[in-house]
């Protein structure tokens, strides 16, 4: 079994948000990009499938295929995704913001040169938080889609995957080639070992551009402005419980 | 213009998601009617047809739609989408995992978790998890929107909108529901909460965790949540976690015991109305976001607020 793993690059997770004084963005310059977290856990879990582990046989998946759009950084992103142990890459080379939308179209060019059994992919990056990829990804493929999943149980032919919905857990039984976003409760991603980190730098990484597949990236939406959000204005200590009690009956949410 | 809002219901009842979706979708200017899908809905379609400001509502029933999954719902809305201009749907799971396909079927760019609504294409929306906010142009002959029920107001109730059936899809469709488990507990869901009780890395244990927290919680009827250190180090299941990877979350109350306020967590739930942090490290950024901090050990401070609390008649 084929799987496919879009990953992507942002602005690493522990680092704070800086909107640009002149409301233009969000300022990335000099700063730690890393792979989203979610696409790490779609790696974890394509790479689980095909070493044995988490609930997957061992060589379920015979070959792992990472792919990334963005600038020619990205490939450092790729190669985070083999470092784990997806056997190559594809990378996309597409510089600034490209819409969900046309990630979609990409991918789906993608798929259909390369013909994985299942797309795994992170529910949503942790930059323009759109929550959108996957499941276009599947409608433009008219496949079948488990979003949020937080357990993939493979069989012949279809995959029973547990999603994390408002209030509990739904589980579904999906027919492959299918599309599955993943969220935090999927898997733990490894550490990559320096081996590991070593031998990704050897593994190939074929490069492509949108025109390739005949996508046109150019936006559809029109960012007017950047802003930070609203500042909360400075708090006060309170001496004891009963103080604090005081106060959030004053407020009102008691 | 035309608008369609997509409900969220259980069939029986229309959450209050719905509500504020409406009165997003009243900004936009038009007039508004509200899709509800589902199965044996009539009553939920009845409660629709209540919400204030509702134009009609559009009931389609089957067991296709029975729990209103994503597949159905894109085969039920883009061919109903030649007689609207915007599909509006809440940001819960439901609406989150259908919202795409629909644009994608549209070939139109969404819009995810609209905070604001300044004109029929202006468009306001968080990114990096609320830590800046953009404000968007959609000239799109087709918005699909995804809206953050909690930004806006609850539509009234005292319409009396009338009602018609469409078809439900017939399928068949690749995915099938197996099962589904909802959580038990009395508490309320994270993200819905009023008021939420959350604990990082300094409870130390997952016993502490569950010891300290679970009393708080249902003294205040306040969900739980964990920080992502709490997390990490095993205290809490990774559905509590608050933060830019977890939940994102805006009740009236959060109260954070034993969290330090790493960037990562504050994205999660700077957007409370009211922050109460109680930490023994005066130093703590989270009390830089804190509207009242209590700088103490939580084995002393949370009894203490516990008996507090009971006297206060909770």
């Amino acid at each position: 079994m084929k799987v496919l793993v879009p990953v992507k690059r942002v602005l690493d997770y522990n680092l704070k948000v800086r909107v640009k004084p002149d409301g233009s963005g969000v300022d990335l310059s000099n700063l730690k990009m890393s792979i989203n977290p979610f696409c790490e856990i779609a790696v974890e879990e394509a790479v689980r499938m095909k070493e044995g582990g988490g609930g997957h046989a061992k060589d379920a998946a015979t070959e792992v295929i990472a792919v990334s759009i963005g600038p020619e950084q990205a490939q450092e992103t790729l190669r985070n995704a083999l470092a784990i142990g997806a056997d190559r890459g594809i990378l996309v080379k597409a510089d600034g913001e490209v819409e969900p939308l046309a990630v979609a179209k990409i991918l789906k060019a993608v798929i259909e040169a390369e013909k994985p059994d299942i797309v795994i992919l992170g529910k949503q990056a942790i930059d323009d938080d759109s929550n959108q990829v996957g499941q276009m990804l599947a409608a433009l493929l008219d496949w079948p889609q488990a979003t949020f999943a937080s357990k993939i149980v493979l069989h012949a032919g279809k995959a029973t995957v547990t999603r994390e919905v408002d209030g509990g857990l739904q589980t579904l039984d999906v027919e492959l080639p299918a599309i599955v976003t993943t969220d935090l409760r999927l898997n733990e991603p490894r550490y990559a070992s320096l081996p590991n980190i070593m031998k990704a730098k050897k593994k190939p990484i074929d490069v492509k551009t949108p025109a390739d597949f005949g996508v046109d990236t150019a936006p559809r939406i029109k960012v007017l402005k950047t802003a930070e959000p609203g500042k909360r204005s400075g708090g006060i200590k309170v001496k004891s419980a009963a103080e604090l009690v005081g106060k959030l009956k004053e407020t009102g949410v008691l | 213009m035309a608008i369609l809002v997509v409900a969220e219901h259980d069939n029986t009842n229309v959450k209050d998601a719905t509500h504020k979706v409406v009165t997003a979708a009243k900004a936009m200017g038009g007039d508004v009617d509200v899709l509800v899908a589902g199965q044996n809905a009539g009553a939920a379609a009845a409660a629709a047809a209540k919400i204030e400001g509702v134009r009609k509502v559009l009931h389609a029933d089957g067991a296709t739609l029975a729990k209103q999954m994503a597949e159905p719902l894109e085969a039920l809305i883009v061919p109903l989408m030649s007689g609207y201009d915007a599909v509006l749907f809440p940001a819960s799971t439901t609406g989150k995992n259908a919202a795409p396909r629909v644009a994608a079927k549209l070939d139109v760019m969404q819009l995810s978790g609209v905070i604001g609504v300044e004109s029929a294409t202006t468009f306001v929306r968080p990114i990096y998890a609320g830590n800046a906010i953009i404000t968007v142009e959609d000239n799109q002959a087709k918005k699909v929107l995804t809206v953050q029920p909690t930004a806006f107001k609850a539509a009234g109730e005292g319409g009396s909108a009338s009602v018609e059936t469409t078809p439900a899809p017939a399928g068949p469709f690749k995915s099938a529901f197996v099962s589904e488990e909802m959580a038990k507990s009395d508490r309320p869901e994270l993200t819905a909460a009023k008021r939420v009780v959350s604990g990082g890395r300094a409870l130390g244990s997952s016993e502490e965790f569950h010891r300290v927290l679970d009393p708080l919680a249902d003294k205040l009827g306040a969900a739980v949540g964990a920080s992502r250190a709490a997390v990490d180090a095993g205290y809490a299941p990774n559905d509590y976690q608050v933060g830019q990877t977890g939940k994102v979350v805006a009740p009236e109350l959060y109260v954070a015991v034993g969290i330090s306020g790493a960037i990562q967590h504050l994205a999660g739930m700077k957007d409370s109305k009211v922050i109460v942090a109680i930490n023994k490290d005066e130093e703590a950024p989270i009390f830089q976001i804190a509207d009242y901090g209590l700088v103490a050990d939580y084995k002393t401070a949370v009894p203490e607020l516990m008996d507090e609390l009971t006297k206060a008649g909770l």
